[in-house]
């Protein structure tokens, strides 16, 4: 898989991922830390759901979970459950966003990937998309451009770019 | 004793293996941002379907809103919506009702 980036798209897709790792890392420093764990190595996250809009997404309860109507079982079934697998996605996250850092050079350039590393850029380029795009509220009706003086424009024309740059990859791994 | 107990014991157990043996099933919501030919490449990628099954249930997520994936014990279903979660997409788990 070859790919080439302008130095100008590099910097804006390393940014963004920079930018995500800080705050799955973030997250990651947030988890309870008992001597059990650092005897095992066996991580245990937090129960509970990030308040902030863009790491809940990146990071999904296990239960959809009725606002109205929470049944306690469900609810202690999802604490359960984040607790349990939300340090390995963290890992997962950070370990395909540092495939794009490696593999990217920030004067851009060619980038050539493995399989595994396609593989990687593809859930790391969805990861920043999903971050950018819940920053943005973007919703199916959002338009292709918003009007200029929307503090969103200029943003949106990066998100457009991230959803190319997927899509071409998407063809490229599934032709 | 033992035998009396036993069978009061007898009815709200089996019922609670009634409970335990639904299967669980693995639900995939729809998003504005996923695109539609990534959620098909997962589907493809994670589960093995073909590429007609998983365009189907990819379209089912788009057009219904939701899609049932997959299905089984409740550990296979943890283990799929966690993978559906490094994948990026948002998925839930539910026992069949």
């Amino acid at each position: 898989m070859v790919a080439g980036f302008e130095q100008q798209e590099a910097a804006v897709l390393r940014g963004l991922v920079s930018q995500m790792e800080d705050m799955l890392k973030a997250r990651a420093d947030e988890a309870p830390r008992d001597e059990l764990s650092e005897l095992t190595g066996i991580k245990a996250g937090p129960s509970t759901a990030p308040d902030d809009p863009v790491l809940a997404r990146l990071l999904p309860d296990f239960h959809r979970i009725d606002p109205d109507q929470p049944t306690q079982e469900e609810l202690d079934s999802a604490a359960a459950l984040r607790s349990l697998h939300e340090p390995e996605l963290l890992d997962a996250k950070l370990e395909v966003a540092e495939v794009v850092m490696e593999t990217l050079a920030p004067r851009g350039g060619e980038v050539r990937l493995s399989i595994e590393q396609a593989d990687a850029w593809l859930s790391a380029l969805n990861d920043v998309r999903l971050a950018l795009g819940t920053a943005l509220d973007v919703s199916d009706e959002m338009p292709d451009e918003l009007p200029e003086d929307d503090p969103r424009s200029a943003h949106l024309g990066v998100y457009h770019w991230l959803t190319y740059l997927q899509e071409s990859l998407v063809q490229a791994m599934a032709g | 004793m033992p035998a009396a107990d036993e069978q009061t014991q007898a009815e709200p157990l089996s019922d609670e293996l009634g409970a335990a043996d639904r299967p669980w099933q693995t639900v995939v919501w729809n998003d504005p941002v996923n695109l539609m030919s990534y959620v098909t490449y997962v589907f493809q990628k994670l589960f093995g379907y073909s590429h007609d099954h998983a365009t189907k249930l990819m379209l089912d997520v788009h057009h219904k809103g939701k899609a049932i994936v997959s299905s089984g014990s409740k550990d296979k279903v943890e283990g799929d919506v966690s993978r559906l979660h490094t994948a990026g997409l948002w998925a839930t788990m539910q026992q069949a009702s």
